[in-house]
């Protein structure tokens, strides 16, 4: 299907979207497309104005500074699977981002996009969640921060007023010997995932683990942080007992249903999946020592 | 809005190392522009909202699907259809010859964007591993191949650009 008519506007400055996001009605912000794109093509979406960002370059980049990491909105997520910096920083996002779309969606995509899109299963707003991001958004009237934990307000909808923005996201970076994993399960490579976990955890001098973070993406209407799990690792030696009992308690969990899978198999596959990318984190650990 | 009141945008943009320029409205997506402005119609089209990988096109080296871009987003960029792989001699590039050669198609809808999806890979690796292609063309539905002969064309012209790079 053909896109509904639209009102085109490029404007070159993020002043001058913003300007154009306080005064247009039924607008909308074109970041990578490669949600929106399809959606209009649907007319799923029929916004009477677009509102293309992509030629705001300050918008786009990766920084650091003592450990905290900054994303511009629009950075490509293509971009992001090859910095040198972010690997570096945070290898995860590059073991998730290869699970991303395609090749063809990645040069486009921006991690904003997919924040803003906030697809219950995509593997950007899963990460964002799993590192207690901060996401940056701009009006006219000014600047404010918003926890990921706040941002998704509803079903695929982030808590931001039609006349914002979207300019950043920050986080720290976790100590460089962090363990790490995002696996999904999925019918097809590329597809949204059905159940994606990633999981990230620190051990103590002593070979415990001292810090754990637990994410879940596909299994309720945003990203699920398991607390219950990850305290459970808490003081743990690594190692199939732990995570078995980690695992247990991801299947704990008030998972949604659709027509296709019932919410009884996403909290099998919770578990399953929890179990999966924690012992892929700490497999990684023991060939790489070994 | 109603449809008199659309407003024309012109798109100058290069395509296959060649100055072009069309009008459309906004809302036209890249391959359609690409098909019916410019009437390069070697871009298909197939399911309009990101899946099949039919419409990939190279702008400014990168592959991308036409139907998620619009055509008013290519202004000034530089694109690459299937059209453009073609030698200047006429004859059949490099990819095209391996599929060729591979019996990699049967109906061809699929080949223009599955060859356009390798000029990237290919690119970025010239010695790819089979898995590794398998991956870069998961983007790109094939109803008639069943994808072997499409691999072995693409690890044929991955050996035969190494071999050309000597
Ligand atoms: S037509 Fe663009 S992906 Fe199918
Ligand atoms: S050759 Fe027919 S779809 Fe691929």
């Amino acid at each position: 299907m053909k896109a509904s008519p639209f009102a085109y506007f490029a404007p070159d400055t993020l002043q001058e979207a913003l300007d154009l996001l306080g005064s247009l009605d039924n607008a909308k912000i074109l970041a990578g497309g490669q949600s929106l794109m399809a959606m209009l093509n649907l007319r799923y979406a029929m916004p009477d104005q677009l509102v293309d960002i992509n030629g705001i370059s300050d918008l786009a980049g990766i920084t650091e500074q003592g450990g905290r990491l900054s994303i511009g909105a629009m950075t490509r997520q293509r971009v992001l699977e090859r910095d040198s910096l972010l690997f570096q920083k945070a290898p995860i996002f590059r073991e998730a981002l290869l699970q991303v779309g395609h090749i063809q969606t990645r040069n486009r995509g921006t991690i904003g996009g997919s924040l803003c899109h906030l697809d219950p299963a995509a593997e950007l707003p899963a990460l964002a969640m799993l590192y207690d991001a901060t996401l940056i958004a701009r009006s006219a009237k000014g600047e404010r921060a918003l926890p990921m934990a706040e941002f998704p307000a509803f079903y695929m909808t982030p808590a931001l007023e039609p006349d914002e923005i979207l300019t950043r996201i920050d986080f720290d970076a976790w100590p460089q010997d962090s363990h790490f994993a995002f696996v999904e399960f999925s019918r097809r490579h590329g597809d949204f995932a059905i159940v994606a976990a990633g999981c990230l955890f620190s051990l103590s001098p002593s070979g415990t683990i001292e810090r754990a973070a637990i994410v879940l993406g596909g299994v309720g209407a945003a990203p699920m942080r398991l607390t219950e799990a990850e305290n459970s690792l808490i003081g743990q030696v690594p190692g199939r007992a732990a995570f078995e009992a980690a695992a247990r308690a991801a299947q704990d969990i008030e998972a949604m249903e659709d027509s296709v899978y019932s919410a009884q198999y996403r909290c099998h596959l919770s578990e399953v999946m929890t179990r999966r990318a924690l012992t892929k984190a700490w497999d990684r650990h023991q060939e790489r020592a070994a | 809005m109603t449809n008199s009141a659309e407003t024309l945008h012109t798109v100058a943009l290069t395509v296959n190392d060649v100055p072009r320029e069309g009008t459309c409205v906004a809302r036209q997506n890249l391959a359609d522009f690409l098909r019916h402005d410019l009437h390069l119609t070697g871009t298909h089209v197939g399911c309009e909202h990101g899946v099949c990988g039919a419409c990939t096109v190279l702008v400014d080296g990168q592959a991308v699907r036409g139907c998620l871009m619009l055509a008013v987003q290519a202004k000034g960029r530089s694109v690459t259809t299937i059209e453009g792989l073609t030698r200047s001699d006429q004859e059949l590039g490099v990819l095209q010859e391996a599929f060729s050669q591979h019996h990699a198609l049967q109906c061809g809808f699929c080949t223009p964007g599955i060859l356009m999806t390798l000029v990237e890979v290919l690119q970025d690796d010239p010695d790819p591993s089979e898995m590794a292609l398998r991956e870069a063309l998961s983007g790109n539905l094939c109803r008639c191949t069943g994808y072997q002969n499409i691999i072995d064309a693409a690890l044929a012209a991955a050996a035969a650009l190494r071999q050309n790079q000597k």
